[in-house]
């Protein structure tokens, strides 16, 4: 039996379909099967991050509606064996599923898959509901952005409220020079807020962005910080103990000593 | 048998006072008034009496008044004028809110109302609130926002471990960090009203403005 983790935010724009993505991808590159869910209906991504949108034949939709079965909607990935997606409908609302409709299908997905990563949509209405519903686990992603921290605290109570009592936390889009001249906010703050398990640490790479146009997951390339921070939370959620990557990129002696000091 | 009767009978001009003992028991205070008023049945009779009746520093709800009229109307001729207490004159509710201890996280989005004095033992974060009809106490950092008396209770405070709220209100001030003050200072502190402008000050302060009389044992 498998695990069903949504991964959500409230906030728009802070890469929750990125973070399924490559998730999923890390995951399924770790020897998992993995499937992932799009329940942003009316408005699908993770297709195209993923590079898979030329695959689709079925969708959410018709499976919830019975139009057909759920393996035929299952797409797989190109890159991977044991990596599925199941896409949502570009042509209807989120109001045109119920949470029960996506409990049932998640829950029929679990026997079948090691892990189920649910992409959740923006907002903390039907669609929220709508992904919430069936999973086991949740990640919240957040940037350190006030705004997004706030969204943040607002989805972790609904989430508690829910009955998923210890979502685990992604803290993306991280500018180690900008945290450092306190520009940002810094991580022990947001962590102290929102008073949940950090799970990773995501730098703010322009390789994810090259990546997510080329309907390539970023974790597929080892160069990339980001790729190797996505790859550490796979590892994390395995049960792995990981050491949180350090931001500075070249640390000179000062960052060192630091770095230290921060261990001892 | 010497046992103080609860209850007194004084006669007036205008007619009987029944003067309540206010430390006995209710119960055993009506008993009493039956046994009294079966016992001098016969004097009791004739013509309308009117009757006050006192009850001292008790304090009853509407029902149990009801009673007391009850038991006195039985005797066909008495006639209850009043029932007065002398707390009524002073304040209506003496008797202090009692503190409610809480522990948990305010999230983003989350309220929690409570009636009398609140002691919250965790997080108040940006965009939750606390609404207390007497005073706050967070044992923990208070970022969101706190109601302090939000029934009109200007006496109210609130106190925080870690005091960088969003908004802080008691009774009908509203006061915005860190516009008109601000504060990360690593002691307890707490806000409070001084006509009519919140102010704040170290927790340790606060029995100068409680001024509450303190025994403590010891040497």
């Amino acid at each position: 039996m498998g695990e069903a983790i949504v991964v959500t935010s409230g906030k728009g724009g802070v890469g929750k379909t990125t973070t399924s993505a490559n998730l999923g991808t890390a995951l399924a590159l770790l020897g998992k099967k993995v499937c992932m869910v799009d329940t942003d209906i009316g408005l699908r991504n993770l297709d195209v991050v993923m590079g898979l949108e030329n695959r689709i034949v079925y969708d959410l939709i018709d499976v919830a509606e019975g139009r057909c079965r759920l393996p035929q909607a299952l797409v797989k990935d190109k890159r991977f064996e044991e990596l599925y997606m199941l896409p949502a409908a570009q042509t209807k609302d989120k109001n045109d599923i119920t949470p029960e409709q996506v409990g049932k299908i998640v829950e029929e997905l679990k026997p079948d898959f090691d892990y189920v990563i649910i992409d959740c949509p923006a907002g903390i209405e039907q669609g929220f509901d709508n992904a919430v519903a069936g999973a086991d686990q949740a990640i919240v992603v957040t940037t350190p952005e006030n705004a997004a921290v706030r969204d943040a605290d607002r989805v972790i109570g609904i989430l508690d409220k829910r009955g998923i009592k210890s979502p685990k936390l992604i803290i993306n889009r991280i500018r180690p020079n900008m945290m450092k001249s306190g520009d940002m906010l810094e991580i022990d703050d947001i962590c102290q807020v929102l008073a949940i398990d950090l799970v990773g640490i995501i730098p703010d790479d322009e390789l994810v962005i090259r990546a997510a146009n080329h309907g390539e997951p970023t974790v597929m390339n080892p160069n990339s910080r980001a790729a190797i921070a996505y790859r550490n939370v796979a590892r994390r959620i395995l049960g792995e103990t990981v050491p949180l990557m350090p931001l500075e990129e070249k640390t000179g002696v000062f960052g060192r000593v630091k770095k230290f000091l921060r261990m001892g | 048998m010497s046992v103080k009767s609860a209850i007194t009978i004084k006669g007036t001009k205008e007619g009987l006072i029944f003067l309540l003992d206010d430390q006995c028991d209710f119960m055993s205070l009506l008993d009493e008034l039956h046994a009294k008023l079966d016992k001098h049945e016969q004097q009791l009779t004739g013509p309308m009496v009117h009757v006050f009746v006192k009850l001292g520093s008790r304090n009853l709800d509407e029902e149990d008044k009801e009673k007391i009229r009850g038991a006195i109307r039985r005797q066909g001729n008495f006639l209850v004028q009043s029932i007065e207490s002398d707390l009524e004159a002073n304040v209506p509710a003496l008797e202090p809110p009692s503190l409610q201890t809480m522990t948990g996280i305010v999230r983003s989005g989350q309220v929690v109302q409570h009636d009398g004095h609140l002691l919250f033992i965790g997080d108040v974060n940006p965009g939750g609130s606390i609404l207390c009809t007497g005073d706050i106490y967070v044992m923990g950092a208070l970022r969101g926002m706190a109601h302090a008396g939000c029934e009109g209770n200007d006496s109210s405070i609130i106190a925080a471990s870690l005091m960088t709220p969003t908004q802080l209100r008691i009774a009908e001030v509203i006061s915005r960090p860190p516009e008109e003050w601000a504060s990360a200072e690593p002691w307890m502190e707490y806000a409070y009203l001084r006509n009519g402008t919140m102010e704040i000050d170290k927790l340790t302060h606060l029995h100068h403005y409680r001024k509450e009389a303190m025994l403590f044992k010891g040497v």
